[in-house]
């Protein structure tokens, strides 16, 4: 009908009498990379929920175009199966052991854990983990990606390494992504719209568009300028755009 | 992973107490420090078990015993894993039978002694009762605890992937349990074997414990002796065999972290 992958239409939903999103709307482009960031306990983790049809909301129309899958904070990889076993939930769909085999084989060269097959996720790091993680809901050909914050749980230089790497996966198997997060750095690296969440009820506050390629650098002066204006939007900085040149040029 | 080396005096200790123990024990035998119906040197309880393992008692005993512990407790598995897995799912469930539950789980199996003799008489089946009687409720409030506390995300990823129904149960629940349920294994096979050695005491005419009993009765303390040394290190080995469960790959995990 529209070229919209997934939509929310006027969604409203609380728990337990506590409202925690009211009257919100979101279209997502096909491809698009939307990232939404807010303060925590603001209903972003409830907003996945909903896109990804695990919490039915209130009111409000979910329309989804495709099939989605999720990438949790921790813990979501099978322990009692080994890195294998666990992509292989993947691939699940694909009925020829063989084209399975080898779409495994590819998934572990593209995350960089070839020989770590047999290996039983509480034998690999935080970092390698969440790579799996990923390999496995890029498994086979589904279309979205949402994602919890996945890397929330990781050590900061873990973190930055990890967003590199999604960045280039994403290059190879490219996928519409939303993913909810608390860490601004990360939407502004990797995000090519960020969407500013108010306090419960969620509304959203504002967007923020990166026409960037990725992966993109920390330092890159649009993603630190993107990163000031989510600060500021979030209450967190001063307003600096009419000195922003001097800014950079002093520092 | 967690495997450490042993050193050399880490395997040589526990023979050298061994050792030294019945070096003791020999001791004060010789030394008739006790009056010697009380007190059997270890010598006459070698020769003890050798007799019985002649005349071939040992290894009927062993076998009913065995047998005895085998029937109840597979029967307490068979039944206590699928109830704990309905009361672990369903709220309404639990609410209702988890008291009688626990009720039973804190009654001791040996106070069934009676009603066993009355329902069973004397024999096999008695001690197969006391015995599920002893194990079953242990897996079912183990298995519960299990399956209430397997995180949400499991049953997430799971419906994420498109796993329903048994493929849900088979490949996400059992697996998620399996360790803690290997645990409550281990801890009520011991159980089995300490009820079996009471039950048959009282309502056998075969098996270890009757064994026991009987060279009391007889007065044979040398007997009664080598029956208690077979006893405790068959309730090892049972421990020892069920022990490799948690060397299972696909469920080190709920041992290690």
């Amino acid at each position: 009908m529209n070229d919209k992958l997934l939509c929310l239409d006027d969604i409203s939903h609380s728990f337990g009498g506590v409202e925690v999103i009211r009257r919100f709307s979101l279209d997502i482009e096909p491809g698009e990379f939307v990232a939404i960031v807010g303060p925590s306990g603001c209903g972003k983790t409830t907003i996945l929920n909903i896109l990804s049809g695990f919490v039915r909301p209130a009111s409000g129309r979910v329309g989804c175009e495709g099939r989605a899958r999720m990438v949790y904070q921790h813990d979501g990889l099978f322990p009692w199966l080994t890195v294998a076993e666990n992509i292989a939930l993947g691939l699940r769909h694909i009925g020829d052991p063989a084209e399975r085999d080898r779409q495994a084989a590819d998934l572990l060269e593209l995350i960089r854990l070839r020989g770590f097959e047999g290996h039983y996720p509480h034998q690999l790091s935080g970092g390698m983990r969440q790579r799996v993680e990923l390999a496995r809901a890029l498994a086979g050909d589904t279309d979205i990606l949402l994602m919890d914050e996945p890397f929330s749980a990781l050590d900061y230089l873990t973190r930055l390494r990890m967003r590199r790497e999604l960045a280039l996966m994403l290059e190879e198997r490219p996928r519409t992504v939303v993913l909810v997060t608390h860490d601004i750095e990360e939407a502004a690296q990797l995000a090519d719209r960020v969407i500013v969440l108010s306090d419960r009820p969620a509304r959203i506050r504002c967007e923020l568009r990166l026409d960037l390629a990725r992966p993109r650098d920390l330092t890159h002066p649009e993603v630190v300028d993107g990163i000031h204006r989510l600060l500021f939007e979030l209450g967190l900085e001063e307003d600096r755009s009419d000195v922003r040149g001097d800014v950079f040029v002093d520092a | 992973m967690t495997e450490t080396k042993r050193t050399s005096g880490e395997r040589v200790l526990p023979v050298a107490v061994v050792i030294g123990s019945l070096l003791l024990w020999w001791g004060l035998a010789a030394a008739h420090v006790f009056p010697e119906s009380l007190f059997p040197d270890p010598l006459a309880v070698g020769k003890g078990v050798v007799e019985e393992v002649i005349t071939g008692r040992l290894f009927n005993d062993l076998v009913a015993s065995l047998f005895r512990v085998t029937a109840g407790f597979l029967l307490a598995v068979v039944l206590g894993i699928p109830l704990g897995l309905v009361l672990g799912s369903y709220g309404r469930a639990r609410a209702a039978l988890l008291p009688a539950v626990n009720f039973f789980r804190n009654l001791s199996p040996l106070a069934w002694i009676p009603f066993a003799i009355l329902w069973f008489g004397i024999g096999d089946s008695p001690a197969v009762f006391l015995i599920f009687m002893a194990s079953f409720f242990p897996i079912v409030l183990a298995t519960v605890a299990a399956v209430a506390t397997i995180p949400m995300v499991y049953f997430r990823v799971a419906h994420d992937y498109g796993l329903t129904g048994g493929e849900m149960l088979m490949r996400v629940t059992l697996p998620a349990i399996a360790p803690q349920v290997i645990t409550v294994l281990r801890v009520t096979a011991g159980l089995a074997w300490v009820v079996v050695v009471a039950a048959e005491m009282i309502a056998g005419r075969d098996g270890l414990g009757f064994a026991i009993w009987d060279a009391r009765n007889g007065l044979r303390i040398d007997l009664l002796v080598s029956g208690m040394i077979v006893i405790g290190l068959i309730g090892v080995v049972i421990d020892r065999l069920l022990f490799r469960l948690t060397r299972i790959p696909s469920v080190r995990w709920g041992y290690e972290r």
